[in-house]
């Protein structure tokens, strides 16, 4: 695969707050290279959110483009947009965000069905995601019948289920203790990194900083440091 | 994903049997009472749906309908009988009267009095008894509701009654539509009727007529009334006169619009708090989904599949629930040949669907606007 993953020039976002604007991102330029664990770090309100979410293509930026795999992503048709993110976009959210009322293998299948495969061959997919996230026997239960760890798993196995070439994924360890989070983070490194994917964390847990193939610290909308290992300072 | 959105919905059993209780609320009490409205209203013809083979009546001028009529003098048969097209005319009496029952009772009842030779004016099928049983003297025939009303342990056969001081002997009891007041009704030879009815001069309340074959029942009521100067309406517009009177003269149309509108809101409210409240909390789930790659199209559908569950279960109860009152009470008096007319459920299915689309739209709104950059908040 040639040129970056993911491509941010001069992406600026404002919002609104009452009567003034505050500009949360000033200006980024990055580019996201495929086969690497990257880790987007930095003080809470340093614009983390943001910046991923206008990567992945839920937030338009005010300025600025995006190009993931290529494709300058926000001059897409909104439908195309959501077409986008539904081929080639795994999301891991904070708080997981499963359908209660359906099992393991059903919301680790949401994304195949929404692509419209028949639901039993989506979920015989997602059991087999499931079974390389060790949690194949929890296949049949509902969400309220998992543990907080086995419900991340759920959402992880969503996330990788269509095989997307971008997985973004928000404080996946913020809610667990040390050793729980370096565990989801060798998972991830297992089942998410790949040679024509790129895999973006955002954390501020610098427990697991030691975890990243690149490091890259946002300070008040701008990007500050960007290497191997977090800078001496912090 | 309709699936999903199904499972969505039954998966929160309390908000789903909450929907479907409103929807089935609304349904039951918008086709109930629009089934007793129009059933009762249906009553104020009762008195010529009673009399299926007369194709016009003919009556004073003044006259509205077969309970508000004025009497014409006996000639106005022998005019009638003088028009052309006219295949046959019967007298017709119609009068109210007391009657003291055994027990000392004081009774309103209607008296018909039927053509002594024909017999027509009577209803069509007997309970029990036949209809020859007129031609003993003093010779009645009651309604089956009348019976229920006047005899409700035994049977009335062979009872004896004071007629406006005269005697009468009930010996049939006649299958006949109630009447709106459900009065009792005692049928009886129409010479029998004069005996009955107090007055001296003009009792003839209307004249029954059979058209002959080769014109219309319109065109022999402009004949009629054209040679006559009676009034004369065919069977149709005279039954219509019936339905009309009680619509213009009684609180029955508001009140029963009143029942239904309320249907419909509490339906609204019921419907539309429920649907809020299961969209905000499924909020995120929506938000996630289409952050995932979800259309908001996709979304309306999912929305649509899960206000149309709803929404055919709901119905559908409430229908059932409606034939089953109707059923349950159909030995009442009150709801004799109580009948659902199609358009009802019609009706009714429309008002559940507008329910649906607006509770619906207004639960929508709230996900169409949910950002999908929420679902990392
Ligand atoms: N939708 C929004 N409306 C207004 N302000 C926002 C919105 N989203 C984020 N912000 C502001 O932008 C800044 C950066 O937020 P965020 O990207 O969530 O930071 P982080 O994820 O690093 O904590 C914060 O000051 C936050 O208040
Ligand atoms: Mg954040």
């Amino acid at each position: 695969m040639s040129g970056p993953a993911i491509s941010t020039r001069g992406v600026t976002r404002d919002f609104k707050a009452g009567q003034q604007t505050i500009t949360v991102l000033h200006g980024i330029d990055l580019d996201v290279k495929a086969g690497e664990l990257t880790f987007l770090v930095g003080e809470s309100g340093s614009g983390k959110t943001t910046l991923i979410s206008i990567m992945c293509g839920i937030l338009w930026p005010t300025l600025g483009e995006v190009e993931v795999f290529g494709t300058d992503i926000y001059d897409l048709s909104d439908d195309d947009l959501v077409e986008f993110r539904l081929q080639n976009i795994g999301f891991i959210f904070q708080q997981y965000n499963l359908i209660p009322s359906i099992d393991a293998a059903s919301n680790a299948a949401v994304p195949l069905i929404a692509q419209g495969m028949d639901r039993h061959e989506a979920r015989k997919r997602a059991v087999a995601m499931l079974e390389k996230l060790n949690i194949g026997d929890q296949a049949g239960k509902l969400p309220n019948q998992l543990s907080g760890g086995q419900q991340q798993r759920v959402a992880i196995a969503r996330a990788l289920v269509h095989e997307p070439r971008l997985v973004v994924c928000d404080e996946p360890t913020a809610a667990l203790d040390a050793a729980s989070g370096r565990r989801v983070m060798d998972l991830l490194r297992e089942v998410a990194v790949a040679e024509d994917r790129a895999c973006i964390i955002v954390t501020h847990d610098n427990r697991i900083f030691d975890m990243a193939d690149r490091i890259l610290v946002l300070e008040d909308g701008k990007v500050t440091h960007d290497g191997k290992h977090m800078p001496e300072d912090h | 994903m309709i699936w999903i959105a199904i499972r969505m919905l039954t998966g929160d059993p309390q908000k789903f049997f909450g929907l479907v209780f409103g929807i089935a609320f609304s349904t039951l009490l918008i086709t109930q009472q629009l089934t007793i409205f129009v059933n009762l209203l249906e009553r104020g013809a009762s008195g010529v749906y009673n009399v299926s083979s007369a194709d016009v009546w003919v009556m004073d001028p003044v006259s509205r309908t077969t309970d508000v009529a004025y009497a014409m003098p006996s000639t106005a048969l022998d005019k009638v009988r003088g028009v052309p097209g006219v295949e046959w005319a019967v007298p017709h009496i119609r009068a109210n009267a007391s009657v003291r029952t055994k027990d000392g009772d004081l009774e309103g009842v209607a008296v018909i009095g039927v053509d002594d030779a024909t017999l027509i004016g009577l209803p069509k099928n007997m309970v029990e008894g036949s209809v020859d049983v007129l031609s003993q003297p003093d010779s009645v025939i009651i309604d089956d509701v009348g019976t229920t009303r006047m005899f409700p342990d035994a049977s009335p056969i062979g009872e004896r009654l004071e007629l406006n001081d005269q005697r009468a002997v009930i010996r049939g009891i006649a299958d006949a539509i109630p009447s709106f007041t459900s009065t009792v009704v005692l049928y009886t030879k129409y010479s029998n009727a004069l005996n009955f009815v107090p007055g001296t001069r003009n009792r003839l309340s209307f004249v029954l007529v059979g058209k002959a074959d080769g014109l219309t029942s319109q065109e022999l009521v402009d004949r009629i009334e054209a040679e006559t100067g009676l009034r004369a309406r065919t069977r149709e517009q005279f039954a219509r006169d019936g339905v009309d009177f009680i619509i213009e003269n009684t609180g029955i149309p508001l009140n029963f619009g009143i029942t239904v509108a309320l249907g419909f809101i509490v339906g609204v409210a019921i419907v539309g708090l429920t649907f809020s409240l299961f969209i905000r909390d499924n909020i995120k789930q929506f938000g996630a989904l289409k952050a995932i790659g979800v259309t908001n199209g996709t979304i309306r559908r999912m929305v649509a599949a899960q206000a149309g569950l709803v929404g055919l279960i709901g119905y559908g109860l409430g229908v059932l629930g409606t034939v089953g009152f109707i059923y349950a009470f159909s030995a009442n008096p009150t709801f004799k040949g109580f009948y659902i007319p199609w358009q009802i459920p019609l009706i009714s299915l429309v008002a559940v669907t507008l329910i649906l689309a607006l509770t619906g739209w207004l639960a929508l709104r709230n996900v169409l606007k949910t950002e999908p950059a929420s679902v990392f908040r």
